[in-house]
């Protein structure tokens, strides 16, 4: 039983059809990474399963959990278990990261149905969860990504993740901006999150954030459409050879 | 720490009541007739038990009001305002000056008790906020007096001021803003009602926060408070002021006067949460509130501190101000004015900066959604003896949406050449990708404004006191409602 279950998706962004016809499944636990060149539709594919305004579904259909997406909302997306970790984390002046993180927290909790959690507790749970990422809690008495290096932002987005604890992480070029040990640091992080009861979609450009983050399928993805799928050496073969070969393909 | 998880929650349960304070109090009232004229002041005063002087003093203001014009320099445009056709006194009749709170009226309790204003002593937040509650042209009750008196603060209605204070009252009213000022200031000297009066001794420093809750309730009447507070040598008082309305078509007028004294080394913060009945979305109904406040630094090293979150209000012209006579003397405005669908809101301070080496600091933020209107408009002022004065200003705007409008009006006049004066300004708009951000986090639309207007706001808010705080928070989310999506 797939977790998540995309068939002959196709959107468009702004009237021009970006993916067209995406099939795609990922199981429970599983981690896909779906890699491409330039403008293949990568992000877009994110923010389509994140529920981004402007991201228009024109055909097809998205599963989640048994659930139709496309008939919620992206903030009852985030709230099912879809996590997005952004290619540019996004700035909130004034709104300490702890704040934010405990409003993200507490509409999740609120969605199922819970109680809001203890402050105290709650501040707790977040400590522990930047230990085991080998994180300092620091960054989240700042406003939320304002002034942070680029560094930060990818590992505040995980530790993020790591609070949120969601079934579904889309990581959209997590590895872009970052030197080799911010790359080791936040793969590591994101190693650490592996779990059954959590998959992944990773998407990238290149293979090197795959030496840390070891996939189980990877996918091509290049004018609007999955080109090809196979294992972890696949990734392998496109860094020796390029896209080259599905770059000539016509749309 | 749980503010805004209640903000949101807040919110959420303001989907079928926007304005939760719009009930009226089915209470019977006396009232003055209909209209202005040299009777009706005689009969305010007459009402108030007050001194002669008094009553010279209002006519006097009176017979000057009639020369003046209303302003119309400000960027709010309303219905012309037809000063015969209001009610111009308005009390509860079974208030005729309660000696106690076991002597008000339950009626009027149970009114305070729905806007969350406790008036018994024992269920006031622990003893740290002394209340003094005006329904409409009266002071309802003054809490924790006795307490209060012991340490020598006397806080009570003007009215009563006036009988018990004669002097005190006789020495500063009209000594910051004086009768002539402006157009509606002196019509509130002609016909003020109540408001609180404050005098907090040499030397103390006032133990609890002082309240005043303003409440309008009757139909027609215009409420012209008057409050003053007067902190002797050395002194620091903190001291709240909140404002609701009842939801009503028509439009009611509001012009309140403020003064504060600051002698020698003394301090006093005010603060204001105004959420008087916005007005309905096409701009029906709602209060003009037209209030002068202002504030003399009249010792050396004194301060005066203005906080405002302003939400309400059909109309809004206020310019809470600072005369910084004293040397060394600091004068502080922060200030958050949200205006959405058709409100207007120009606001702003003064900072006149007469002694050597007064400072003062401008921080003000200015959020519009819907069709509203919201303008900044400061003047900072250096005097010739001012050696050394500073000034900061910063002016922030946050626009919400396509259809409303942000302004800034800053005057800068310096003539002392070692002054320093710096102006900063920035507008911004609530980016589609911050949105997406947080509601890609679970948060609702209305959570994710409410979160990025608290954090746009955030210098101010912090300069709340706590109690008020939470409400301002809370208030910033309900006052956007219905402004995305």
């Amino acid at each position: 039983m797939a977790l998540l279950s995309i068939k002959n998706l196709h959107a468009t962004v702004g009237g021009k059809e970006i993916l067209k016809g995406i099939n795609l499944e990922l199981g429970p636990g599983e981690i896909h990474a779906v890699m491409g060149p330039n403008g293949s539709g990568k992000s877009t594919l994110s923010y389509v399963l994140a529920g981004r305004e402007g991201y228009d579904v024109a055909k097809g259909e998205i599963v989640f959990k048994d659930k139709n997406l496309l008939d919620l909302e992206a903030d009852e997306r985030a709230n099912e278990g879809i996590f997005l970790a952004f290619q540019y984390p996004v700035e909130v002046p004034g709104v300490v990261g702890m704040t934010f993180l405990r409003e993200a927290y507490n509409a999740k909790l609120r969605y199922s149905g819970h109680k809001e959690a203890d402050a105290m507790e709650f501040l707790k749970f977040v400590r522990s969860r930047a230990k085991t990422l080998n994180m300092s809690d620091e960054m989240l008495k700042r406003a939320v990504n304002v002034g942070f290096s680029g560094g930060e932002k990818k590992r505040n987005e995980i530790l993020q993740m790591a609070v949120l604890e969601p079934e579904l992480a889309i990581l959209d070029e997590t590895d872009s901006g970052l030197d080799i040990d911010a790359l080791k640091l936040v793969s590591e992080g994101v190693n650490k999150l592996r779990s059954e009861n959590r998959s992944m979609l990773i998407i990238t450009h290149y293979q090197r954030l795959l030496n840390y983050i070891q996939p189980d399928h990877v996918h091509v993805l290049a004018h609007g459409k999955i080109q090809r799928s196979g294992g972890k050496e696949l990734a392998l073969e496109l860094e020796a050879n390029g896209y080259a070969e599905f770059s000539g393909e016509a749309a | 720490m749980s503010i805004s998880s209640e903000t949101v929650d807040q919110v959420k349960g303001l989907e079928a009541d926007k304005y939760k304070y719009g009930f009226v109090t089915d209470i019977e009232m006396e009232t003055a007739p209909k209209g202005l004229n040299e009777d009706i002041i005689r009969f305010i005063s007459e009402k108030k038990e007050e001194p002669d002087w008094m009553l010279e003093w209002r006519l006097k203001a009176y017979r000057h009001w009639l020369t003046m014009k209303e302003p119309n320099w400000a960027k709010v445009g309303y219905k012309k305002i037809d000063y015969q056709d209001l009610y111009y006194y308005a009390a509860p009749k079974s208030m005729d000056r309660p000696k106690s709170l076991d002597e008000v009226d339950p009626e009027l309790l149970k009114t305070y008790e729905k806007l969350g204003i406790p008036l018994k002593e024992q269920e006031l937040l622990s003893g740290v906020v002394a209340v003094d509650a005006v329904f409409d042209s009266v002071s309802v009750a003054t809490t924790y007096k006795a307490k209060l008196t012991e340490m020598g603060v006397i806080f009570c209605s003007i009215s009563e001021a006036v009988r018990e204070y004669p002097d005190l009252v006789k020495k500063y009213l009209g000594s910051v803003v004086p009768q002539s000022d402006n157009y509606f200031s002196a019509l509130n000297c002609a016909v003020f009602t109540d408001g609180s009066f404050v005098y907090v001794p040499k030397g103390l420093r006032c133990p609890m926060e002082l309240s005043t809750y303003f409440r309008i309730n009757a139909e027609n009447t215009g409420q012209f408070e008057r409050t003053m507070i007067i902190a002797d040598e050395g002194s620091y008082v903190s001291y709240l002021e909140g404002c609701t309305a009842p939801q009503r078509d028509e439009n009611q007028l509001h012009a309140a006067v403020v003064e504060l004294v600051a002698l020698k080394d003394a301090e006093i913060k005010y603060s204001t949460v105004q959420n008087w009945y916005p007005g309905d979305e096409n701009g029906a109904g709602g209060i003009y509130n037209f209030v002068t406040k202002r504030g003399a630094c009249r010792g050396d090293n004194s301060k005066i501190s203005w906080t405002q979150v302003e939400t309400g209000s059909a109309v809004t012209w206020k310019y809470p101000s600072c005369i910084l006579q004293g040397d060394n003397s600091v004068g502080e405005f922060y200030s958050v004015a949200i205006t959405n669908n058709a409100q207007q809101a120009d606001t702003g301070t003064k900072m006149i900066h007469l002694g050597k080496n007064t400072r003062s600091t401008i921080i003000s933020k200015g959020i519009s959604a819907g069709k509203a209107d919201n303008t900044y408009r400061g003047l900072v002022k250096i005097m010739p003896k001012a050696e050394g004065a500073r000034n900061f200003t910063q002016c922030d705007s946050l626009l919400i949406g396509n259809s409303c409008g942000a302004h800034t009006v800053p005057y800068i006049e310096s003539r002392n050449p070692t002054a320093r004066v710096e102006h900063e300004a920035t507008t911004s708009k609530i980016s589609e990708d911050q949105m997406f951000y947080c509601q890609q986090r679970g948060l609702s639309p209305e959570a994710a404004v409410s979160l990025i207007v608290n954090g746009f706001c955030k210098e101010v808010m912090k300069e709340l006191p706590m109690e008020f705080a939470v409400e301002a928070q809370k208030l910033i989310g309900i006052s956007l409602e219905g402004s995305v999506g």
